[in-house]
């Protein structure tokens, strides 16, 4: 039973509310001046190729906010977000926080769903190899893993698509409502069944770095002398690897997965726009695209608390559950 | 151990793991080498020739050809010395970044937690979202993707450089220095460049396939190259217009071939590391 010591749990906490708060005032800042020195002219990227008249280009200035100076655009958008709100999304016309809650919820499923096997996958196979180690299996996992940190996680996503769905038929090409059916009718089935690609492909890109973690910590395990000792007690192999070597790089190996949330939001990006799965990743995109600046400080601010929130609890982890580093300061 | 591993048997047991560790990097480099300059030389406007549009793999396109009836493969080629050059250009500026806030970091304690906290806001933003924004800002093309990679990718380095400066900070001959008079600016320049250079060099050779993968990355997202260039991130992206159509070979390829020069330089990283740091040489 983990018991907390609540003082300095809450102590812990507020020091990081801090530091998030100042994070994500620095972070808004410098994203916000960085999109609006950008050269890229937004009604023009909105536009494209369509030709129109000189007084609907106003129309759209005025919409957009580009017939203002940078001040007054600082000043407007540093109010609203002390206003509790994160704006207007431009290409959605839906407030921003909408949205993101929307799309988040989407993509959140996907990433929990990948999160969990990459994790069960990735420790699994850790163990296994550095249990074998030398043997072909400890081989056959290590150039698996060493090709799979090589790969553009976005390759993985088409070369799946080109073989499960596009030779095999097993799986929908995209999207994850099938044509003609509104995006509340679906059933949960369905909506499954289109999570599986992009969710293993995902999954796929996780596992090795944490493979290769897990490999590593259990084999310095096993050159420990509370191993050696184990396995001359005649405990079986397998024992002592559940015994001594599990239990001791299982918290290192949960701290690490949930150091990647950084890699898993990127990852997400590219996967959802391989398998057009309408989630945050598209949206980012859209938003950078077609410079809907609202929306793109929104998800930068989001995302930023989503991989500080990953980090946090890998801090806490080390702080609190770890049996071996209580009873020095909590009595 | 009394069975000999793969590399001690056969045409190259005569040689010793250093010589095998040189003869790794020189035959990697070689062709990585090949690939640049290859690409280098290609024209990028090639040849449309619609008789052949979409045809598969054969002897005579050994990567196909795509929907202008263009070769895939010089296609390819041409996207990889493009992604070797964008490469060189963000883990050299990545590098310059490290080092120089490095030694800032070694300054004064201000200076030090000033780069650390710098270090936990870049890596507190998802690493792609970093690079688009970045790129944005700049205006997109070549010089925004290797800025924005090279801004994205010196975290790592920096944290390593750092822990080196200070600890080095801490030997008794820059004590000494520091006694005789010396100035900040020598001891770093005689003492502490010279001990951290080949850390940086190798450091450099680490980022590079991170900073290719990002590259292509934010190209295929359409942040990066413009569409008319032949980066393999815009090659991928107008290959997915094509593969319900069972196009298969012009996504295949491309992605192989990135995928390979990316696992090319990682090797070169890793035998470089351990000819300069011998005693990570057994991991």
């Amino acid at each position: 039973m983990v018991k907390i010591n609540n003082k300095k749990l809450a102590k812990f906490l507020g020091y990081k509310a801090i530091r998030l708060l100042i994070l994500l005032i620095v972070i808004a800042a410098i994203s916000f001046i960085m999109v609006q020195l950008s050269p890229i002219d937004p009604v023009k990227a909105y536009l494209g190729q369509r030709i129109v008249s000189q007084e609907q280009l106003a129309i759209m200035g005025e919409y957009w906010g580009t017939n203002l100076s940078l001040g007054e655009r600082v000043f407007g958008w540093l109010s609203t977000l002390a206003s509790g709100s994160m704006g207007f999304s431009l290409i959605y016309r839906v407030p921003v926080t909408e949205v993101i809650v929307q799309k988040f919820t989407a993509s959140f499923t996907l990433m929990a769903v990948s999160w969990v096997i990459s994790a069960v996958v990735g420790f699994g196979l850790g163990v296994l190899a550095g249990a074998k180690e030398g043997t072909w299996v400890d081989k056959a996992i290590k150039t698996y893993c060493y090709i799979l940190q090589s790969t553009p996680t976005f390759w993985i996503g088409l070369v799946l698509l080109m073989v499960f769905s596009v030779y095999l038929g097993w799986f929908p090409i995209g999207l994850s409502v099938p044509i003609g059916q509104l995006s509340d009718t679906v059933t949960f089935w369905q909506w499954l069944y289109r999570l599986i690609l992009p969710a293993i492909t995902l999954s796929i890109v996780g596992i090795a770095s944490l493979t290769m973690y897990t490999r590593d910590k259990l084999i310095n395990v096993k050159r420990s002398d509370y191993f050696l000792f184990a396995q001359a007690r005649g405990e079986s192999f397998w024992g002592t690897i559940k015994n001594h070597g599990i239990r001791n790089i299982l918290l290192p190996a949960i701290t690490i997965q949930f150091m990647s949330f950084n890699e898993l939001f990127g990852g997400t990006i590219l996967v959802e726009q391989v398998f057009a799965y309408p989630g945050i990743g598209q949206a980012t995109v859209a938003a950078g695209l077609r410079s809907d600046v609202p929306l793109l400080l929104g998800i930068v601010i989001v995302s930023t608390i989503f991989v500080f929130v990953g980090n946090l609890i890998a801090d806490m982890v080390y702080e609190y559950v770890d049996p071996r580093l209580k009873g020095e300061d909590d009595e | 151990m009394s069975d000999l591993p793969w590399y001690n048997r056969g045409l190259f047991s005569s040689l010793n793991l250093r010589q095998k560790t040189l003869l790794t990097i020189a035959l990697t480099g070689l062709l990585l080498l090949v690939i640049f300059i290859s690409g280098m030389m290609i024209n990028a406007n090639l040849p449309t020739d619609f008789s052949i549009k979409m045809q598969p793999p054969s002897f005579e396109h050994i990567f196909g050809t795509d929907w202008m009836g263009r070769d895939m493969f010089i296609r390819t080629i041409k996207g990889l010395s493009l992604s070797i050059m964008i490469g060189i250009g963000a883990s050299i500026i990545s590098s310059i970044i490290a080092t120089i806030l490095a030694f800032v970091a070694s300054i004064n304690k201000f200076c030090d937690s000033f780069v650390s906290w710098l270090i936990d806001l870049f890596a507190s933003i998802p690493h792609i979202l970093l690079i688009m924004m970045i790129s944005i800002a700049l205006g997109k093309g070549a010089f925004g993707v290797i800025m924005a990679v090279a801004f994205s990718h010196w975290v790592n380095l920096t944290r390593v450089l750092r822990a080196e400066v200070l600890q080095i900070n801490t030997s008794e001959y820059v004590a000494l220095s520091k006694r005789f008079g010396k100035s900040k600016l020598w001891i770093a320049k005689e003492h502490i460049l010279p001990l951290v250079l080949s850390q940086i060099f190798v450091g450099t050779l680490l980022v590079f396939p991170h900073a290719i993968m990002h590259e292509s990355s934010v190209t295929f997202l359409g942040f990066g190259l413009s569409p008319h260039e032949p980066a393999i991130g815009i090659i991928l992206s107008e290959s997915m217009t094509y593969l319900a159509m069972g196009a298969w070979w012009l996504a295949f390829f491309p992605g192989l071939a990135l995928l390979i020069v990316v696992l090319l330089f990682d090797i070169i990283g890793d035998n470089l590391k351990r000819l300069f740091d011998p005693s990570q040489a057994n991991n």
